[in-house]
């Protein structure tokens, strides 16, 4: 993966990627190529980890849109970061119902595990991690999400959640 | 043993597929809409069928079809929301993860009973596994011809796109939806025009839930009256029920409105009782927006009588006594959980998801937060409950859209039904850290009413 650190960095959108984009405008009328911005955000972010501010200028180039018609639509919406992150980030339901059934002693677990706090990225690059508001999977709580692909860990356990982190630092490592 | 009107065939494997969903009757109501009805016969089956609308506000489904303005020339828009998010429910999840079809098959003939040619599914950004699924049926459906051009070659048109969200409660806001759809932050829009009038991109466009459009399936199939004779007064039909907190069977049930809330939370059918052998505490039946009823007001209404799952029903007492039906986010907290604890989780959720368009919202969500937390931590005052009241009937009815309410209506009637366990965590500031106020008198049987 791509990391941006420095913003100053001139981002390059891939051919494959800039299709996709045009892909998603020709969904909506004519005129109207702003409704794709939300999607294409997500796919910059599947691309680069992270929402970076020449990307979004770029973005607002392509759409024939002020920068700050991005700017202020990115910054809007959690689901988009504004710093890089780890490789992995696990997002935690944090929200009542998973708080009924243990969301905070996972998050702890998931500090100790990885040792370090909400929000920053361990050592080797590849995990962060964060509480978040309701992920609409109440039934199956405690639960967290990885994206880009936003696969869903249900009723977690302190074991499964050392499974999981295990299982992906092998996978990377391998 | 309740009918299946939505979840019948969930179980059946590979339904997901449009093979297997035709199979067992899948695009009947396609075929049976577009070639033997007319767009205005469906909206009065959907009327007659008192279908109304799933994702939590309860109005008539075809009553708001009835009111999509259709000047000449322009285009008309119907728009899912399944921008899931309010907390406790997980059932529109559910029906998209596993029957994406019926989705499908429900946003078509809705669409051709509104006049639309295009129509969007608006999904929120966290369910990107449920977007790539309907995203596979929408192709599957119209490489079998019930999209594209000339649907099953009645010459009607419909092109059917799902879009993500970026992850914010207010998008299910029907207006906050549309902004998000143009592109925008999701701020709501004022009403009037009403999105009948002027919806996305100023066209008349109808607004609905996952569940609302796919129960237009059945009712299509089997005719708005057969609909209507399932459940009780003016709740008519079935309805999905995300059950979760600490019941034994979390999950998703479907039940015919109506059913006593004894007999789902307690029967092996639903929910099973309470997780490990505990005794219920309080309930949040409809989202996490609702009023929180304790053990023994949720059971019965205040006179005494057995409370049913209707919309009726959970609202008799009005908010005195009662709750909504809500998006039916039924949520059971047993004896060790505490009041202000959740409510202080609640709160905090919805500081987070105001927009800050209106300011009684974005910061009265914010001091009660704060006071929450201090009560919680054993630092409050016994001075902030009324505090606390005074500030959620500052925001209440003050805000553009009803996430205002929303945030007000848990903290007060948490406090209306739960001040001494409050209280508590004021005198025995210490304890409250180490221990919870436990079950007390929430459970214990009504007193008898006083009858004139």
């Amino acid at each position: 993966m791509l990391k941006v650190e420095d913003t100053s960095v001139p981002v390059e959108f891939s051919p494959a990627l800039l299709k996709q984009f045009d892909d998603i405008v020709s969904r909506y009328p004519k005129g109207k190529q702003k409704s794709a911005l939300l999607p294409i955000l997500h796919l910059v972010q599947a691309e680069f980890g992270w929402v970076s501010a020449p990307a979004m200028d770029k973005v607002a180039a392509h759409l024939g849109l002020e920068p700050i018609e991005v700017y202020e639509v990115a910054t809007f919406y959690s689901m988009y970061f504004m710093r890089p992150q780890g490789k992995y980030v696990l997002e935690v339901c944090r929200t009542g119902p998973c708080g009924l059934v243990g969301a905070e002693k996972i998050m702890d677990h998931i500090e100790q595990k990885l040792g370090v706090k909400e929000g920053e990225i361990t050592p080797d690059g590849l995990f962060s991690w964060r509480g978040v508001e309701c992920l609409a999977a109440c039934g199956y709580g405690p639960v967290l999400q990885i994206g880009p692909e936003y696969t869903f860990y249900e009723n977690l356990t302190n074991e499964s959640v050392d499974t999981l982190i295990d299982g992906l630092k092998a996978k990377t490592n391998n | 043993m309740g009918r299946k009107l939505l979840l019948e065939h969930i179980n059946v494997p590979g339904i997901n597929t449009l093979d297997v969903y035709r199979s067992k009757g899948g695009y009947a109501a396609v075929e049976k809409a577009l070639k033997t009805l007319s767009p205005d016969t469906i909206v009065e089956e959907v009327k007659k069928s008192g279908l109304r609308g799933r994702g939590g506000a309860g109005f008539p489904t075809g009553m708001k079809w009835s009111f999509l303005a259709k000047p000449e020339g322009v285009a008309r828009y119907l728009v899912c929301n399944a921008d899931e998010s309010e907390p406790g429910t997980f059932k529109d999840r559910y029906l998209m993860t596993y029957i994406p079809h019926l989705l499908i098959e429900g946003m078509i003939v809705s669409s051709f009973a509104l006049g639309a040619n295009t129509s969007y599914i608006y999904v929120r950004g966290e369910m990107m596994p449920q977007i790539r699924i309907l995203e596979k049926a929408i192709a599957e459906a119209k490489n079998a011809g019930f999209l594209g051009k000339n649907i099953l070659g009645t010459g009607y048109d419909l092109e059917l796109y799902v879009q993500p969200g970026g992850g914010a409660y207010i998008c299910g806001e029907e207006t906050a939806l549309l902004e998000s759809l143009e592109g925008k932050r999701g701020n709501p829009r004022i009403k009037p025009p009403f999105p009948a009038i002027a919806g996305l991109y100023g066209c008349p466009t109808v607004v609905n839930n996952v569940e609302s459009i796919a129960a237009v399936v059945p009712i299509i199939n089997d005719g708005g009256e057969e609909y209507a004779k399932i459940g009780v007064g003016r709740s008519t039909g079935t309805k999905l029920i995300s059950a979760g907190g600490n019941v034994k069977k979390p999950g998703v049930y479907e039940i015919d409105l109506g059913l006593p809330v004894e007999e789902f939370l307690y029967s092996d059918e639903y929910c099973g009782g309470i997780a490990n052998g505990k005794r219920l505490k309080a309930v949040v039946a409809g989202g996490s927006s609702v009023p929180i009823l304790p053990a023994n007001l949720f059971l019965k209404t205040i006179n005494n009588e057995p409370r049913l799952m209707s919309y009726e029903s959970l609202a008799d007492g009005g908010f005195v006594s009662g709750t909504m039906m809500g998006s039916g986010g039924f949520i059971a907290f047993d004896e060790d959980q505490c009041i202000v604890r959740n409510t202080w989780n609640f709160t905090r959720f919805y500081h987070h998801e105001s927009c800050g368009q209106c300011s009684p919202c974005r910061e009265g969500t914010g001091w009660m937060e704060k006071v929450l937390h201090r009560l919680e931590h054993g630092h409050g005052k016994m001075s902030d409950m009324d505090l606390l009241v005074d500030v959620s009937k500052k925001i209440e009815g003050n805000t553009i859209c009803p996430l205002g309410d929303a945030a007000a209506w848990p903290v007060a009637s948490a406090i209306r039904h739960f001040r001494d366990e409050f209280e508590w965590h004021v005198t025995n500031g210490a304890e409250a850290i180490t221990r919870n106020y436990g079950i007390a008198h929430y459970a214990d049987p009504l007193p008898k009413l006083e009858t004139a």
